[in-house]
């Protein structure tokens, strides 16, 4: 329990003016623009709209520059901003099938459809700090070469082809919405996935890395990894019709896994699924590992791992509700602590007495507390 | 077609603020600004679409509105809400009739758990006035009379019936012209004079 | 309402408009406010309409499919803007478009209404859909380009047949 105190107001109000007068820094140093950030860090801005839940890249620059780059903290701007908007709906879903490819990779086939296509990436990178990036510099274009495929078949559709893994069920019903019913246990795979996607990557990441270090592995391989855009349709009852409403970024990743089969079903790869908004290619690959995770009991598996345990992930894998949660511990909780501290001087005070008593100085203090 | 409010935001918190009201003092009349709709929507009840739903909240119309095919072209157009057949999957139920209303068991009366998840009736009347009855319960301190004209003849039988499944049970909203009033299910019928 | 309108047509037309439809609102949301309102100027200034329901900003649920073909999910939401327009001749245009800037989906409600309208559907095709088309298509093809030239041949090494 805390108490409203009050009397802080005049401190709040220099508080937050400081903060503003830090945020801009020094005034001899030019103001970043919302462009800078979202052409600039443009990954950063990735990860507040994916774990912001909420696809408006000049939003969640604006929020990243009100936060100071304190990414869970633009987060929960933007999860609040959202909460101000009236839903006009729900999209047609999306078809990652048709993406404009920015970048497909496969760890699985060296030689599939349209090849590997790196796009704008990190990997073979040398991770080398480059000081010419220190300066202002004149970066030349890119290379350009003839395109041949428009669109990518998956590796998981071609695997499919000789019935080597498991299908999908394409079947649409009922949806269900984290963001209006609150989660209840066991969850079904799209909430999860709901959850997933709009988890915080960090703890995701570690629960996926635990899974290939022996806490419920699953013998996974990125079957492919694909960053793109993809048209989003919206069926708009005054309309009519399925609107195209625009493109959007999104990186999607699937995991082949290892095999299951029954009786009646011949043994074929499984799969893990992630999909983020933006070039968010480290956070599906550990959103697929965790999801492939939690269909452990569904594919009769042995169970027992964290990532395995749904109520323990998805409990906790929202960063703006543990950031809430964490926080509120600085919060005044004066009252709480005086009980806390009446209650620790009574037993003193009759540890004390018994000592007295007893003449003996070295009872250990929880048999005082009895 | 409605011509351009200049001022939606404001005209819908008006709205809202009316049956806020409204529901905080049972049986008291609010004023509600209308806007024009196609009939026999009453623009009192339009007002309330216009505000309250969205594509979130499925509405219910009884036959007479559901006659008019303009009705259901407006407020598809005006608040994107679904429209239902069945009004016990109704978030709103529109009246335009009473007479002819189905009975209160037939729209949802939320859970125990989700008493929320009920049915708003709005009961267009022609007029505040005719046979009585007093009400009371959160809101009144001391009990109130409400008349109004027409409604079924079993209404209050009805109210008394909806009071006993609480916490779950229906809100009604009856609106005459610009005069709206509000019946939650918190209300009991004390008296009939 | 345009659905009133749709329906005086035979279902065919009516098709094959909301077919074009689409596809010129398919070009227009990825076309900023500015661009296409330079388009509309070019269709004449005089054009007359009145706005049935204001501008707004809301949501929409982006919606994923699990493993990329199976059932929906909810990925996350987008801001979207919608917009209606209404000619003197009644025709009703509409505008949805990602983002939250009420120029653009007004204007691309103009331009679904004109694009209704038979006297101006020509014009709006040349002055504002055309422009935008071929200046869309020349980003896809430079930004396919620039991917195809990050794409890995293996073979280049052992095969010593590569004519560059």
């Amino acid at each position: 329990m805390y108490v409203a105190v009050k009397g802080g107001e005049r401190a709040i109000e220099n508080a937050h003016a400081l903060l503003a007068d830090v945020r801009r820094g020094d005034r001899a140093v030019p103001e970043l623009s919302l462009a800078q950030i979202d052409n600039q860090l443009a990954l950063g801005v990735d990860r507040v709209m994916c774990e912001g839940s909420l696809y408006d890249r000049e939003l969640a620059a604006l929020a990243i520059k009100q936060a100071r780059g304190d990414m869970i903290e633009a987060i929960f701007l933007l999860r609040a901003y959202r909460t101000t908007l009236p839903r006009f709906g729900a999209s047609e879903p999306v078809e990652t099938a048709d993406m404009n490819i920015r970048r497909r990779i496969s760890a699985t086939f060296k030689d599939l459809p349209g090849g590997q296509v790196l796009g704008p990436t990190f990997d073979y990178t040398h991770r080398l700090l480059d000081h010419a990036l220190a300066q202002a510099s004149e970066v030349p274009p890119a290379a350009t070469a003839s395109a041949s495929e428009a669109t990518f078949r998956s590796v998981t559709d071609l695997l499919a082809d000789s019935s080597l893994i498991e299908a999908e069920d394409a079947q649409d019903g009922e949806v269900g919405d984290l963001t209006r019913e609150p989660l209840s246990f066991p969850a079904g795979r799209d909430l999860r996935l709901q959850n997933l996607a709009r988890g915080d990557e960090g703890f995701l990441l570690a629960l996926g890395y635990s899974t290939q270090r022996g806490f419920g592995r699953n013998h996974p391989f990125a079957g492919e990894i694909r960053y793109g855009e993809v048209e989003v349709e919206f069926f708009a009852e005054d309309v009519g019709f399925a609107v195209p409403l625009g493109m959007v970024s999104l990186t999607e990743c699937q995991m082949v896994n290892q095999f299951a089969g029954s009786g009646t079903q011949a043994p074929h790869f499984t799969r893990g699924y992630g999909l983020a908004f933006g070039q968010s290619e480290r956070k599906t690959m550990a959103m697929a590992l965790v999801d492939r995770a939690l269909r452990a009991r569904e594919l009769g598996e042995e169970t027992g791992a964290p990532a395995q345990d749904e109520e323990f992930v998805l409990s906790h894998s929202d960063n703006v509700q543990a950031t809430g949660f964490v926080e509120h511990l600085k919060l005044p909780h004066y009252v709480d602590f005086q009980a806390e501290l009446g209650l620790l001087r009574q037993l003193r005070a009759e540890f004390a007495e018994r000592a007295a008593d007893n003449q003996i100085s070295d009872t250990p203090l929880q048999d005082a507390a009895e | 077609m409605t011509a351009l409010n200049p001022d939606p935001a404001f005209a819908s918190q008006a709205a809202f603020r009316a049956l806020m009201e409204a529901f905080a003092r049972p049986g008291e009349m609010r004023t509600l600004r209308g806007v024009t709709a196609p009939a026999p929507l009453a623009p009192a009840t339009a007002a309330l679409v216009q505000s309250l739903a969205d594509y979130e909240t499925p509405v219910w119309l009884d036959r007479s509105l559901a006659g008019a095919p303009a009705v259901a072209e407006w407020i598809r157009f005006h608040s994107n809400a679904p429209l239902v057949t069945d009004p016990g999957d109704a978030a709103f139920a529109l009246v335009a009739d009473p007479h002819t209303m189905p009975d209160f068991a037939r729209f949802a009366p939320g859970s125990e758990e989700y008493p929320d998840r009920s049915t708003t009736v709005v009961i267009q009347v022609e007029r505040f006035c005719g046979r009585s009855f007093s009400i009371e319960g959160p809101g009144n301190k001391t009990a109130r009379s409400l008349a109004a004209e027409p409604l079924p003849d079993d209404f209050v039988e009805r109210l008394h019936a909806n009071r006993e499944l609480f916490p779950r049970g229906i809100d009604l909203v009856l609106i005459a012209g610009e005069r709206v009033t509000a019946l939650p299910r918190s209300i009991r019928v004390v008296m009939e004079t | 309402m345009a659905v009133a309108n749709n329906k005086n047509v035979d279902g065919e037309t009516a098709e094959a408009a909301c077919v074009e439809r689409r596809a010129a609102m398919a070009v227009l949301a990825q076309a900023e406010a500015d661009d296409i309102e330079r388009g509309l100027r070019l269709v004449g200034d005089g054009v007359e309409f009145t706005e049935p329901r204001p501008v707004e900003t809301g949501l929409i649920m982006l919606r994923g499919r699990i493993g990329g073909d199976g059932a929906p999910f909810n990925a996350g939401e987008a801001t979207v803007t919608r917009a209606a327009v209404q000619l003197a001749s009644g025709i009703i245009g509409f505008g949805y478009v990602l983002g939250r800037d009420h120029r653009k989906a007004r204007a691309v409600a103009l331009c679904d209404a004109l694009l209704q309208a038979d006297d101006y559907r020509l014009s709006v095709e040349q002055h504002v859909l055309a422009p935008l088309r071929l200046a869309q298509q020349q980003r896809r093809v430079f930004a396919r380009a620039q991917t195809a030239a990050t794409r890995v041949d293996f073979f280049t090494l052992v095969r010593g047949e590569d004519e560059r």
